[in-house]
């Protein structure tokens, strides 16, 4: 059986919560039970049927497509199943995510795989600000799991990161792994804004290449050879060739030590200094 | 039965339930993984003395190891899940975080887990670093050469002690020959250990002794100086015997084991001197596994 694809009929007036959107929330429900669902989109509610075409299938493999940047929450919460989406994709992908996998072909807005617990999210295109972090008011953003983003991201990844992996395999915008708590988040790309770390006071960031400006409340430890680093691609398995191209190499790094001004137990991993 | 010329007892190995363990230790070489498993796994012949039976149960090529590392698998063994974990704790404190570039691993999953970096951790005195990568969490300790990089936790399971044969000979080199032999084709059989010297046993026991207090004593009636001192269970051919306990994780494993062994050291034959081949029991009242040789052979 193929999975269950809702076609965007044409892109929507104002932004579209997708949160009832889930494999997980769809399972059991026949084609007018879904078409039947209703959207917020502003101040109206909306049904699922005159915004999408529905192709009836598994909803367990759930496709979105002719997918566009105003349709937000995508697989809020979901904790099974796996959703693709065809094209870009609006803020909050994968809000606390329990489970299960989005694909999203383009790229996608803010605060993607924000507070998500498990699960995995690959984004083949840009990240917009907040990557795996936190919403205002949250004290931790992304809690477990696996976030790779095949693009860009851009200011703020891993914000108040408590646990789990972010991979970047472009280039990063200003203060990556802010405020961190734990976690791992890696930026392959050759470019790295200003102050990474800012306020981290634990877990690793790992950087391909030295940032724009390094704060200055990070300590120098060294270059070192660190066999830890051998672990991640295992995590990250075959979701990035980048990494395991990067990690075939000796895990060489220069390591600081900080945020200094948070507590110090934080590092940043720097391969190419 | 006979075999090459060597007659197999229509006797048995008896053996009992013990909890077991695996752990992977890579390094930078595969001399220096060697050294840190040879090293926790020394005096652990028998669980009468030394609280566990442990043995380096195969070398790991780089592609075979969790950091890309040449390695070495452990099997330790033990009575109790308390008696393994204090011994992991133990060893691995004494002598894998104190091996050069050494880094440890879980080897099995599944059954009541054993602490590993949870313990050792608090060598870091605050400056370790954990890292859960996907369901597995590490502990990085930093030590005098860089880091410590050791699993959380490691899995047990249910584990067999005390699979053995007896090689009979007719001279000592004949048995050294003909069990160096059958050493060498079981350490090709997985999930199984050898944990005495080289091996083998030369110091086979009976239960008790004429002393007080002494739960073991020489097995007389298998010394072959004492052929016409004691009631013998030798032949007056048989000139020298060496013994091979086996340590598996399960009654296949260690079947296939002695399996492997004795087929070895048959082919060397009664024309090398290989006489008998005979096995340990305590008449099958005390183990829950019984290994007949014949069945085994046959």
């Amino acid at each position: 059986m193929s999975g269950l694809a809702l076609t965007l009929r044409d892109p929507p007036r104002q932004r579209l919560d997708l949160s009832p959107l889930t494999p997980d929330r769809l399972a059991g429900l026949d084609e007018a039970a879904i078409a039947a669902i209703e959207l917020i989109s502003g101040n109206q509610r909306l049904r699922v049927g005159d915004l999408f075409a529905i192709a009836i299938g598994d909803p367990a493999d759930l496709s979105i497509r002719n997918a566009c940047d105003k349709l937000d929450f995508i697989g809020r919460a979901m904790t099974d199943g796996t959703i693709t989406v065809e094209g870009d994709a609006g803020a909050y992908v994968g809000l606390g995510l329990r489970g299960g996998r989005i694909h999203v072909r383009g790229g996608v807005g803010p605060w993607a795989g924000a507070e998500m617990h498990r699960g995995v999210i690959e984004i083949d295109g840009d990240a917009g600000d907040f990557t795996a972090g936190a919403v205002p008011g949250e004290t931790k953003g992304m809690r477990g799991g696996l976030v790779i983003v095949r693009g860009n991201a851009g200011h703020r990844a891993g914000d108040r990161m408590r646990r789990g992996i972010l991979v970047i395999e472009g280039s990063v915008g200003s203060h990556a792994g802010s405020r961190m708590i734990a976690g791992t988040v890696a930026v392959l790309g050759a470019a790295v804004g200003p102050y990474p770390g800012f306020g981290m006071k634990r877990g690793s960031l790992i950087l391909s290449s030295a940032p724009e400006r390094p704060s200055p409340t990070f300590a120098d430890c060294g270059a070192h050879d660190l066999g830890f680093l051998k672990l991640l691609p295992q995590a990250v398995g075959d979701r990035s060739s980048r990494l395991a191209e990067l990690w075939a190499m000796p895990p060489r790094v220069r390591r600081f030590a900080g945020d200094l001004a948070a507590g110090g137990m934080g590092e940043i991993l720097i391969r190419r200094i | 039965m006979i075999i090459n010329g060597v007659a197999i007892e229509d006797t048995f190995a008896e053996a009992f339930g013990m909890k077991a363990t695996r752990l992977v230790i890579t390094a930078d070489t595969a001399e220096w993984a060697w050294n840190a498993g040879n090293s926790m796994t020394g005096f652990a012949t028998s669980v009468i003395a030394c609280g566990c039976e442990a043995s380096i149960e195969r070398r790991l090529l780089p592609e075979e190891t969790p950091d890309g590392r040449p390695g070495v698998s452990v099997m330790i063994f033990s009575m109790s899940t308390k008696d393994l974990q204090k011994q992991v704790g133990d060893r691995v404190g004494q002598c894998v975080l104190t091996a050069a570039g050494s880094a440890c691993f879980s080897g099995m999953d599944g059954g009541d887990p054993l602490k590993l970096g949870a313990l050792l951790r608090y060598f870091g005195d605050g400056f370790q670093i954990a890292k859960k990568f996907g369901d597995r969490r590490y502990w990085r300790i930093p030590v005098m050469d860089g880091e410590f990089v050791c699993e959380h936790t490691v899995g047990t399971a249910k584990g067999i002690g005390g699979g053995n044969f007896l090689i009979l000979a007719a001279s000592r080199a004949a048995a050294l020959a003909a069990t160096e032999k059958a050493v060498t084709a079981i350490r090709t059989v997985p999930n199984v250990i050898l944990p005495f010297p080289g091996g083998m046993v030369r110091s086979g026991s009976k239960i008790g002794a004429k002393y007080k207090g002494l739960i073991a004593s020489t097995n007389n009636a298998y010394c072959p100086t004492l052929k016409g001192q004691t009631e013998t269970a030798l032949p007056p051919e048989v000139e020298s015997v060496l013994e091979v306990v086996i340590d598996g994780l399960t009654a296949e494993d260690i079947a296939a084991a002695m399996r492997a062994g004795i087929t070895a050291a048959c082919e060397l034959g009664a024309a090398n001197g290989v006489l008998r081949i005979t096995a340990g029991n305590y008449g099958g009242k005390l183990g829950k596994f019984l290994f007949h040789l014949r069945e085994l052979m046959a």
